[in-house]
């Protein structure tokens, strides 16, 4: 069945990998971002590797007054519409200790901003009967860390949004995944001290597809960190709250 | 970040740099940067991928495709992005960058940069010759480079170095291929005056030829002639082939060893010769199936020996094979090719000849070794190309590559403040006016 995507953060070199394999597949893509010089040459990009159609649309996950106007372009489109997510934003800790008016535009980004897109959303995958939203969560909404504890919240409220969306777009045959990406070699990781075990995001981008074809529910990506971080779950707060992992 | 600190190194690993790298994701982010030495997939084997002390922009991730039309068959391209990933996008369609050098992962800016040449330089001449126009950062300008409208810059640019300007994207003129098969035949010559008849009478489209280096006497200069065309049919499974160069364990390069390992490759094929099809990328990129195979050579790291002479200096040919044999020095990793005339820039390597490429481990007295070769070779008439060199003196090089004046002028009229050098040019004071 033809199928198109909607990208947001569609600048993101995770999103990027992403659609450059759903361009081999000959999917449809919106690619939704605020840079559009740069979606522009993706779309052109995602054309020439074989996309059905590939377009450019301005998304701001801080002004949900243009997202109806994506969604609207979608469902021109025959057959499935899926979205992925890819937006998000980390400000340093100390950043956001100096200007704790920082957390509301963290939270934008990486929550609420894509879950009222999503919202919107829902009801063409119902009545479409199927399709798929991919959201990128992140290692850091497992727990609660001294370093990046804004950013996590915010991703910890995605997951558990995600949780719900999925319990219902499952009932009108849609599916959710949820994505855990460790660390992953991108702009956003570039020269951070700390880093290790990182992965290519051609590699995070094999993984996501692969669990969208298996309708798997929650990945992490690479798939060794779901092990790292059970153990780190299953440190007990009173032990926690003094490390500084 | 923006910057990372990092310890970065040529593809031979004995000349290394530290210093201050960025990535850009974006042109936006790329124009935010001030002037520095781009480089690419470092694949050059000496210091032209080095700016030690410095900064450097890598631009790996600026490797979008920004149109092709099917018409002409012209791609315009990010200068990231490598030929590797340009012929399996375009091959199945039935195009292929019109020269492609000995490994994919070279960037398109790389390229440009080195203007590379391939296994069709005595038909399709260098990279250069095909690309249509180019357009640089100069000092956070953009500006669109052709080699009708600015054929100094143009020609300054093509095996420039990076040194007028940063390589932002390029439109290449593809070239049609049959599929993305090859029809290989390999004979064998058995001797160096088989070899160079063997090349000269070739009708190949594709032609290369692996030189037994530590043959010597009767022998000398023998090796296994290799000629290419494309072709459509069915892919035969890419099994990792034996027919591949260097399966074998290259981290035994000891004299005896190399020897051996030489004797039985050459014994191979049949005397008759022999006729395979291969998937292209097997012919193209032998040793990009062997991901990190400078590492074979160990943690000191090696030297690739690359020189083209005249077509009537094969007499300093033979004395090169002489003794490069007599050296025990030689890896199996030797390569003998004809060149035709075809280059596109001031610096550019090639000249109507005949190439020879050999890899030596970096250890006792190879790098005396590779000065007296390049001698030898700038004596003949020849040259040593830049892109494999990390020992050749300054002042050797004036008279290897008679235009670097007007290469100079250009680069100081592009970069008048020299924030694009790297530890290559300023080795070699490639851009002295002197």
């Amino acid at each position: 069945m033809s199928q198109t995507w909607i990208l947001l953060g569609a600048t993101s070199s995770m999103a990027r990998a992403f659609a450059r394999a759903l361009a081999a597949r000959g999917d449809s893509i919106l690619l939704a971002g605020r840079d559009m010089a740069d979606l522009k040459r993706l779309a052109t990009d995602c054309a020439a590797r074989g996309a059905a159609m590939a377009e450019a649309v301005k998304f701001d996950a801080r002004n949900p007054a243009g997202f109806a106007a994506i969604i609207a372009r979608a469902a021109r489109q025959d057959g499935q519409i899926s979205a992925a997510v890819f937006v998000g934003s980390m400000p340093e800790q100390s950043a956001i200790d100096a200007a704790p008016e920082l957390i509301e535009g963290t939270v934008s980004d990486s929550f609420t901003g894509p879950a009222m897109f999503l919202q919107r959303l829902a009801p063409e995958i119902e009545a479409r009967g199927g399709g798929t939203i991919v959201g990128i969560g992140s290692v850091a909404g497992d727990r609660g860390r001294i370093g990046n504890y804004v950013y996590g919240a915010a991703k910890a409220g995605f997951h558990t949004y995600l949780s719900g969306l999925r319990n219902r777009l499952t009932r009108a045959g849609g599916h959710v995944v949820t994505v855990k990406p460790g660390f992953v070699d991108t702009a956003m990781t570039w020269g951070l001290p700390g880093m290790f075990l990182v992965a290519a995001p051609e590699q995070v981008a094999r993984d996501i597809l692969r669990a969208v074809d298996r309708k798997k529910d929650v990945i992490y990506t690479p798939f060794f960190w779901r092990y790292i971080m059970l153990i780190i779950r299953m440190i007990p707060e009173f032990i926690f709250k003094k490390m500084s992992v | 970040m923006i910057w990372k600190s990092a310890e970065y190194n040529g593809w031979g690993r004995v000349l290394k740099a530290r210093g201050e790298l960025a990535r850009p994701e974006r042109q936006s982010a790329l124009a935010a940067l001030p002037p520095a030495a781009a480089i690419g997939n470092c694949r050059s084997y000496g210091d032209a991928c080095l700016n030690a002390d410095g900064k450097a922009i890598q631009m790996t991730r600026l490797d979008r495709i920004l149109g092709f039309d099917e018409a002409t068959g012209v791609l315009h391209v990010e200068a990231g992005i490598t030929v590797g990933e340009i012929a399996r996008i375009y091959a199945p369609r039935g195009w292929l960058p019109a020269v492609m050098p000995g490994t994919g992962f070279a960037t398109v800016g790389g390229c440009i940069a080195n203007d590379v040449h391939g296994k069709n330089h005595h038909h399709a001449g260098s990279f250069g010759q095909h690309v249509q126009d180019i357009t640089l950062l100069q000092n956070g300008k953009s500006r669109k480079v052709t080699p009708d409208k600015t054929p100094d810059l143009f020609r300054a640019t093509l095996g420039g170095l990076g040194q007028t300007g940063t390589i932002v994207s390029a439109r290449l003129k593809l070239l049609q291929c049959k599929g993305d098969l090859m029809t290989v035949t390999e004979r064998r010559a058995e001797n160096l005056d088989e070899f160079l008849a063997l090349f000269d009478s070739s009708q190949a489209t594709y032609s290369v030829g692996w030189i037994d280096a530590t043959a010597s006497g009767n022998a000398l200069g023998r090796g296994i002639l290799e000629e290419g065309e494309t072709g459509y049919g069915m892919v035969p499974p890419a099994k990792r082939s034996r027919s591949v160069p260097f399966d074998a364990p290259g981290f035994a390069l000891s004299p005896p060893v190399v020897r051996i390992f030489n004797q039985a490759y050459f014994r191979r094929i049949p005397e008759r010769g022999r006729t395979q099809v291969k998937p292209i990328n097997d012919f193209f990129f032998p040793l990009d199936k062997i991901h990190d195979w400078n590492r074979l050579y160990g943690k000191r790291g090696f030297h690739q020996f690359q020189c083209v002479v005249p077509v009537d200096a094969t007499g300093s040919l033979r004395e090169m094979l002489e003794k490069i044999a007599h050296s025990g020095l030689a890896s199996p990793l030797a390569v003998l090719k004809r060149m035709g005339p075809g280059r596109a820039g001031y610096m550019s390597f090639p000249m109507e000849g005949y190439t020879l490429a050999v890899d030596f481990p970096n250890r006792g007295q190879s790098a005396s070794l590779i000065a007296r070769l390049e001698e030898m070779a700038a004596a003949a008439g020849g040259r040593i190309y830049l892109a494999k060199d990390a020992l050749a003196l300054a002042k050797r090089l004036k008279a290897m590559y008679p235009e670097q004046p007007k290469f100079a002028a250009a680069a100081a009229k592009a970069d008048p403040e020299g924030q694009l050098a790297t530890d290559l040019i300023r080795r070699l004071k490639l851009r002295s006016q002197k």
